[in-house]
Order: structure tokens, then sequence, then C-alpha cells
């Protein structure tokens, strides 16, 4: 077993894993943080992604021994209390989720997009989500919401 | 104050937004479940001659392996509607069917050493050589069902036609393939004979019905609970159900708990897909463009078994085999055969795109050959207006509709003579840019009666005749006035709570936040039958039909418990702003809180004639679905929308890509109960549509091995490639529902293949294509024309 010392959403966890434990299952299993999902285990449908120091991943293709030491940010961190992050409401407002399965990874990995982007457009937004699969809603209001994000950041000083 | 209607937010979207749903495998309803894995055939067609699980028995955290004899011990081959030579197991015994099939399952502590075991069961095979395609099936002898069905006299006609058409049509093996796959979490009690399962099944309650046939527990002991969210479907996940059973089985045969959680290989190889049909068509049209004579020559693979409820997706669209046109003679030969791959089912638009692939597809060759503009061929063979409800003459009853200004409305939003004239000029320059329409009828709300014209009307006679199809909800007030209400429609993401919270806050005078809507179905506490589930897109006629009754029957109630305390006419009381209220007087009115009180802390108080409790439970059926009929006839569904689309293409000369320019779709689905969700059905059914237009296909190797067996292999829809969409609707409430909704899920799925297909047909000049229409497959279309 190997001892992980890792901050998920802001609260510290000491932990000792398998070696071969995935960061998906280290989440969603030993801490209970299910918003996390797991739809492909191959690293192509996107809906496991997280946030591993500032750097969005897929979690079933991280070990859970490699993010010792690092801060992890997954959906259940988002919100800030009762007020939703501006994608989770965009996301709401434009119904660019159905079933919901695959939104958080959608939501982490457009989070870091956005902090990693200047003003992108709907082609780039496109491009990004092309690392997702989302088989309800057609994507187009998913673009929609992260593009009327991204357009709310730009605005703001 | 009506919320019917409204586009209004989604009450499911906040929990799912913070990472708050509850997936099958988010639940741990039971202590101490072990996990299972299972051993799958590696071979499409062998002999199984010995299972040896002694090394994965000795792999740490291991308690069992258990084999298909075991499981077969404890369990009876499932039923369908027709018999085949091929017992049906949970898992094989002596000869496996499929790449995929399960032969065995092991349960250990956890997942990873379930896995790791299951490597380790050794498994001898003597292969065979397997049978791949429909047309190698029939060579083969493998055909289960061979029925003809003539409707007046197509012969004849044909004979009057100036034109005929013979065209072979093929639409391939795919899958909506939801992004979660399946979960059974499967609790056996030695104490009460019973089994407990929690599974992300979808209905139809037939298939529950055919699992606890199988697991011999046909009266109260299995007892199914589904998750509060679930990961789409599609249909897909209706075949859980085989899952139930090994499970179950599983559990029984160690008397522990298990839970199962699918991976995306197995569930790409081994869950369901769509039918792969070969139609070949015979169409009969006079100069002046009426389709006068329609045949079908039809062999349909349901795969390595037919599973109930196959041969379903051939009789769906039964009663629609005429589509949108006027024909009047109508003939289909259909022959159902078995191949060694993974068996089918439910997948969205289910059985409609197949048919329309064909039939679209005849009316645009018939339109270039007779040199009519598609769209004017159309029109001269469209149900009109005023022929509603118009009866098919395979004996479906189309509703309501109009779908001429519905096709017009596509064109208007396209913009089809600007595209027409633009294409002439792309021409011009030597690009290939092509134009294709597609009329489709819409079914839903399937009769349960269909299945059974998969045999003949003597054969029929025999047994139980099966119609209708029926749903039940349930209201209660509790003592402090809170609403809640029960549905068995299953939901995956279609937004069914926040529909039903629309529906009962108009009736009750209440807002819809006011409302709980609780999704779960439990079989030991839900009002269900044998057709709840959410399938043949039967939510907003069904689920809202059952909901409005049992609101009705509280709202009954509420009035009688207030007319009596306002000494007024029940007729004089209306529920607003959560009271009761006397009709036209501001200041006589009693809380709705003050009468629920009433009901449950003072039945003495209560008028006569009104229960205490304030619970009511409604079970309604869908209208006019009578049982096939002796000259085999049916009402195959009760409801019928309309979906017109134009779609406008560009082929690239170099690459075969098919680029598309331009989409827009009309829709006639009745009331819409609220537009934002009727728009995400819409652009979600294009996306399944368009995608196996493009890029979807489940394709198999000479062997029988799934070569697209991964989300790397099997090329979902992105959000880089989903083509652009117009959507628009107009209203023609259907007569036979609560509120005049129809259902609209599928209706693109059906339409956006043949629509495409048919574009690429116009770029390219030709008539015989295949889908997915991928780079490489056009490309060799072009070759021999440059």
């Amino acid at each position: 077993m190997i001892e992980v010392s890792v901050t998920v959403n802001g609260r510290a966890y000491e932990e000792a894993v398998a070696p071969r434990l995935l960061l998906s299952d280290f989440l969603r299993h030993t801490l209970g943080l299910t918003g996390t999902h797991v739809g492909c285990e191959h690293g192509v449908c996107g809906s496991c992604t997280v946030i591993v120091d500032d750097r969005s991943v897929r979690s079933c293709l991280m070990l859970a021994a490699q993010v010792d030491g690092a801060e992890v940010r997954t959906v259940e961190g988002l919100a800030d209390g009762d007020e939703l992050h501006p994608l989770q409401a965009a996301f709401r407002r434009n119904h660019a989720l159905q079933c919901g399965f695959c939104t958080p990874g959608i939501l982490m990995a457009s989070v870091d997009f956005l902090e990693r982007s200047d003003s992108p457009g709907r082609r780039q937004i496109a491009e990004m989500l092309s690392g997702h699969l989302c088989r309800c809603t057609g994507y187009e209001p998913i673009v929609e919401s992260i593009h009327a994000v991204a357009l709310q950041e730009g605005q703001s000083p | 104050m009506s919320w019917v209607g409204k586009p209004l937010e989604r009450i499911e979207d906040e929990t799912l937004l913070r990472g708050r749903g509850r997936f099958i495998d988010d639940l741990n309803p039971v202590p101490g479940a072990y996990h299972a894995a299972v051993v799958r055939s590696p071979y499409a067609a062998a002999h199984l001659t010995s299972i040896d699980a002694s090394a994965a028995l000795a792999s740490p955290g291991v308690l069992a392996v258990v084999t298909g004899q075991q499981v077969a011990e404890l369990t009876k081959p499932f039923h369908a509607v027709i018999d085949t030579p091929v017992a049906f197991r949970a898992a094989a015994v002596e000869e496996v069917r499929y790449a995929g099939e399960p032969v065995a399952v092991v349960v250990a502590r956890d997942r990873y050493l379930a896995e790791d075991a299951a490597e380790m069961v050794a498994v001898e095979y003597e292969p065979a050589a397997p049978v791949l395609t429909p047309l190698d099936a029939v060579a083969a002898g493998a055909i289960v069902s061979d029925r003809s069905f003539v409707y007046g006299d197509p012969l004849g006609k044909l004979e009057e036609a100036d034109l005929v058409v013979t065209e072979s049509f093929t639409f391939p093996r795919w899958t909506g393939t939801p992004v979660e796959g399946f979960g059974v979490i499967a609790d056996w009690s030695a104490a009460d004979d019973a089994l407990t399962v929690w599974t992300n099944f979808q209905g139809p309650f037939t298939l529950y019905m055919a699992a606890a046939a199988a697991l011999g527990l046909p009266r109260s002991k299995l007892r199914l609970i589904t998750p509060p969210d679930s990961g789409g479907s599609f249909g897909i996940k209706a075949a859980v159900y085989t899952y139930v059973v090994l499970m179950g089985a599983v559990s029984r045969h160690l008397g522990v708990p298990v839970r199962w959680i699918e991976d995306r290989l197995e569930h790409l190889a081994a869950s369901a897909a769509s039918t792969e049909r070969v139609t070949e068509v015979t169409a009969g049209f006079t100069n002046d463009g009426k389709l006068i004579s329609l045949g079908y020559d039809v062999v349909e693979d349901v795969g390595a078994y037919l599973r109930a409820p196959e041969p379903a997706t051939l009789y769906r669209m039964h009663g629609s085999l005429s589509g949108a046109y006027t024909v009047q003679d109508v003939s289909a030969r259909n022959r159902v055969v078995l191949t060694n791959r993974c068996p089918t089912g439910l997948n969205r638009g289910f059985g409609g795109p197949q048919l329309y692939f064909a039939l679209e597809g005849t009316m645009a060759i018939a339109a270039a050959r007779l040199g009519i503009d598609p769209v004017d061929l159309a029109h001269r063979n469209l149900v009109a207006a005023g022929e509603f409800p118009y009866t098919t003459p395979t004996g479906a009853i189309y509703d309501s509709g109009d779908y001429a200004v519905c096709l017009d409305d596509a064109l208007a939003t396209v913009g089809y003579a600007e595209h027409r004239r633009r294409q002439a000029a792309a021409r011009a320059d030597g690009r290939l840019v092509g134009i294709g329409i597609a009329c489709v009828v819409e079914p839903s709300v399937s009769n349960m009666g269909y299945i059974s014209l998969a045999e003949t009307a003597q054969e029929r006679s025999g047994g139980l005749p099966k119609s209708g199809n029926t749903e039940g909800a349930t209201i209660s007030m509790s003592p402090g006035g809170g609403v809640v209400v029960q549905i068995s429609t299953t939901p995956q993401g279609q937004g069914h709570r926040t529909v039903v919270s629309q529906v009962v806050a108009d009736q009750l005078g209440l807002e819809p936040g006011d409302i709980e809507v609780v999704s779960v179905l439990d079989t030991h506490v839900n009002a269900w039958s044998i057709a709840s589930g959410n399938y043949s897109s039967r939510f907003s006629a069904m689920g809202v039909a059952a909901v409005q009754q049992a609101a009705e029957e509280l709202t009954a109630a509420i009035k009688q418990i207030a007319a009596h305390e306002l000494e007024c006419a029940v007729l004089d009381v209306e529920l607003r702003d959560g009271k009761a209220a006397v009709v036209g007087q501001q200041d006589a009115a009693v809380s709705l809180r003050r009468i629920a009180g009433k009901a449950h802390w003072n039945p003495e108080a209560l008028p006569d004639g009104v229960a205490p409790g304030l619970r009511f439970t409604s079970f309604v059926s869908a209208p006019g679905l009578e049982p096939a009929a002796s000259d085999d006839t049916i009402a195959s569904s009760a409801v019928h929308g309309f979906v017109a689309d134009v779609a406008v293409v560009e082929v690239d000369r170099e690459t075969g890509a098919v680029t598309v320019l331009d989409y827009a779709t009309t829709h006639d689905a009745g009331t819409l109960l609220n537009p934002r969700l009727v728009e995400g059905q819409v652009r979600g059914g294009f996306a399944h549509g368009a995608g196996v237009a493009l890029m979807e296909r489940l394709a198999y190797d000479e062997d029988g091995n799934l070569i697209t067996a991964s989300f790397m292999d099997y090329l979902c829809m992105t959000a880089s490639e989903v083509p652009p969409l117009r959507s628009s609707h107009i209203e023609t409430p259907s007569p036979f529902t609560a509120l005049g909704a129809k259902g609209l899920g599928e209706g693109n799925t059906m339409s956006a293949p043949v629509t495409i297909a048919n574009a690429v047909r116009d770029a390219l000049g030709i008539e015989r294509l295949e889908l997915p229409l991928t780079p490489s497959r056009v490309w060799e279309l072009i070759e021999p024309l440059s």
C-alpha cells in the first residue's frame, strides 16, 4: 500500500492505497466523491475528467498514487455554497445536460479550458469538447453555455 | 396560469450539476456486496468443452467462480414470441454463439481482484465457422421466422405502374451506446426465497416478466428497483434484464449480494445493438408521380439469439409501412435470421431508421428517375390534412397532422429554392453539392400486441390476446400539504420530473417547485404495468396521462373537502395560489394545507364520499390499440407525429468526406409540454441519426470479432462533427392523448440517416449506397464517376 496525502476540493485526505488503484476509483469509492463518473476506462469519453494541480486530467488514466501532494478539484467543489459556478448556471439555463452522466467531466474540462484560454470562439470550444462524449444533447447547448461564460468573463474587468 | 407549454428549466439539473446525482454505481444499498466480473467467449461460434477455474479460485480475494452450467441449474431459458432452435440462457452452457457471450462469473472482494481472476479462468473451446451477415444467414438456413403480408393488391397495381423501382437497402448495426453502461446489484434472500435487484433498467416491464420467468420467480419474488438517475439509454438498457437473471442466479447460488458494473468493452461487444436489415423494395409509380404499389422483402438480423422483445424492431413500424403516403396496396415479407453477433434490441428509432432508409430512399430514386423534384413527389403522395384520423392499409390510425404544411415549413426554414440555385452554380463549378429530403411519420406509444404479428393469425388465436399500452402513477398529499408524485416511466435524462411538476402544478393551482416527483421505480411500491418504462417515446402521452388522471382524482377530493368547509357547491371551487377558493369571491378560500390537515388529522370531519389519506393511484391505457386482427392489420402505435427534414451536403471529390452544409427539421409533435426539453430531444435524436449516417457502425471481422470495441474505434459524434441544425415546430394536438402531446424523441433518428443519404445520392447522381457514409466508402462511389 502507498500513503497518499492529497487535497480534494480544499479538504485534506491521508489514505493508504493499492499501487494500481485508479484515481477515478479513489475519488469515487475511497473518498465517496461519486460526482466523478466513469464511462469508458480508456480515456476517450472524458466523463471522469478532474483537475489536478490546475491541469484537467482523465482520472481513469491516472493512479491515485500519482496525486500524492497534489491539489485535486472535482465537480463537487465547483459551486460556491448555494451559488452555482457560472458554467453550472449556464448549463442549466441552456439545457446543456440531459442524463447528466457526462456533465461533471465536461464541466471540469471547461473550467480548465476557460482558465487557460483567451476569449475562445465556438470552434475552439467545439475542439476542446471533442474529447468528451455526450450522447444526449447533440452538443450545441454545451458549446453555447461555455461560449456564454467565456463572453461574460471577457467583459468582466 | 398554465405551466404546461412553458420552457421551464429542469428540476433535475441542480443535483446533477453539483455531482450529486445517484447513478447505479453510486449506490450501496446492501452491505458487503461482492464484485462480479464476467468471463466471456472470445469466439463468435464454438463448442465449449471445459472450464477450469482452479487458478482463478486460488487468486486473492476470490469467493467463487460460477459457471454457465451452475447458472443454468437455477434458471430457465428466456422466452420470446417465437420459439427458436437455440436455447437462450443468461450464460452459455455448451455452445457459444457470439464473441462476448457470458460463460462464467467470477465473484471477488473487489472489482480489481475479480477482473484479475477472470483472466485466469481457463475455458477450452472448439471453434466453428460463424455466420455473420443477414444474407449469409438466409443461405445457411438460419431463418427463425418467415411471414408474408399482403394488403390490397400490390401485384395488380404494379402492372398499372409506369415506373417500377426495385432497389436493395442495407441498414447497418449501430448502437446509441449511453455513456453509462449497465449495472446490477443483486441480493438473494434465502429466508424469503426472493430476489431484490437494483438496476438501471428502463422497461418495458414485459422484460421484467421475462427475467422473473427465467429466474423461476414469476409471482412477487423478484423486486426490481431503479436508481434515482440513469446515464442515458436510448433503448439499449432494456437489455440489462438478462444480467438481472445472471447476477440474480449468482447471488442465489452463493448466498451473498453481488454487484456488477459493466465496462465499455463489454458494453459495445455484448449489450445490445440495432438490427442490421436488408430490404428489397419493389415500388410502382405512375408517370405523374403517384406511388401506387409498395412491396418490402426484409431480412432482419437479430444476432445470436432472438432476445425479447425481438423481433419487435421489425413490427414496431408495421402500421406505418406506407409511411406518410396514401398508397393503399402494400406487401411485406419478413424473414428474421440469427447470426453469430451480439443479440439486438431497443435502440433509438427502433425500426424507423431501417424502414425509412428503404422507403424514403426509394422516393428519392423514383423522383430522380421520373424527373420530378423530390418535394413535388412527396406532395403528390402525402396524406392530406383533411384525412385525419387516417387509417393506413396496415392498420395504424394516424391521429392528426398537416404533413404538407410541415414539409413546406422545413423547406422555408432551409431556403430550399435558394439552395437549389446555389447547387446549380456549385455543380457548374464542378462541386458535388446535393440536397435530400425525407418525410417521416413518427409513431409513439407502442401497442403491446404488435409483436404477436410474428405469429400467424391461427397461431395467435391459441394464446392470450395482447393489446394496449398501460401506465400508472400515484399522487399523494401529506398531512402538511406537500405533494408527491410517483411515476413509472424510468427516465434516463429526458426530464420527466420537470414535465410532471408542470402538469400537476396546473391541476392543483400550485407552482412546479411545490411538487416533488419521484422517478425511482420499485416494483413492490410503484403503480406500474407491463408497458411501463421509457421507450417508444411514450412519456408525453402515457406518463403524462396517468399523472393527469391521478391529479384529477386528488383535485376532486380537495374540492369536495373545500366545498364542505366553505359551504358552497363543489363546482364553484377552484384551486389557485395554494388555496381552494370559491370562484369569483376574493375572501372565501381555504388553504390546501388546511384541507390536507383535515384529511389526515380529522377524518371525522370529512364530507361523505371522501376517504381519508389523500393518496390516489391511476392507471390509463392508450385508446385504439386493439390486438392484431385476423387480417394481420395492427394499430401498432397509439400516436403519430410527423417530421420533415431537408439536408444540404457537399462531397469532397478528393477525400470522399461528406460535409452537411445546412439541415432543417420541422416537427409536428402535437402540443409541446416544455419546448426547452423538446429542443433537447430533437437535437439529441438528430445527433444519433447523423451519427449513423456518417460515422457510427458496429463492424466485425471475418471471425466475428467486434473490431469497433472501444470508443477509439466506435466513432460517436463529437462536438466538432455534429452538423448544424435548424428546427421548428407546428402543433396539431393529438385527439387521443390527455394534453394533445405526441412522442418526439426518436423522429430525427429515423429521418436523418436517409435525409443525408438522399442528399449524397443527389450530389453524386447515384442510387445505391451504404451507411455510414464514411470518406473511404464515398470515395469508392466517386471513383467510377470520374
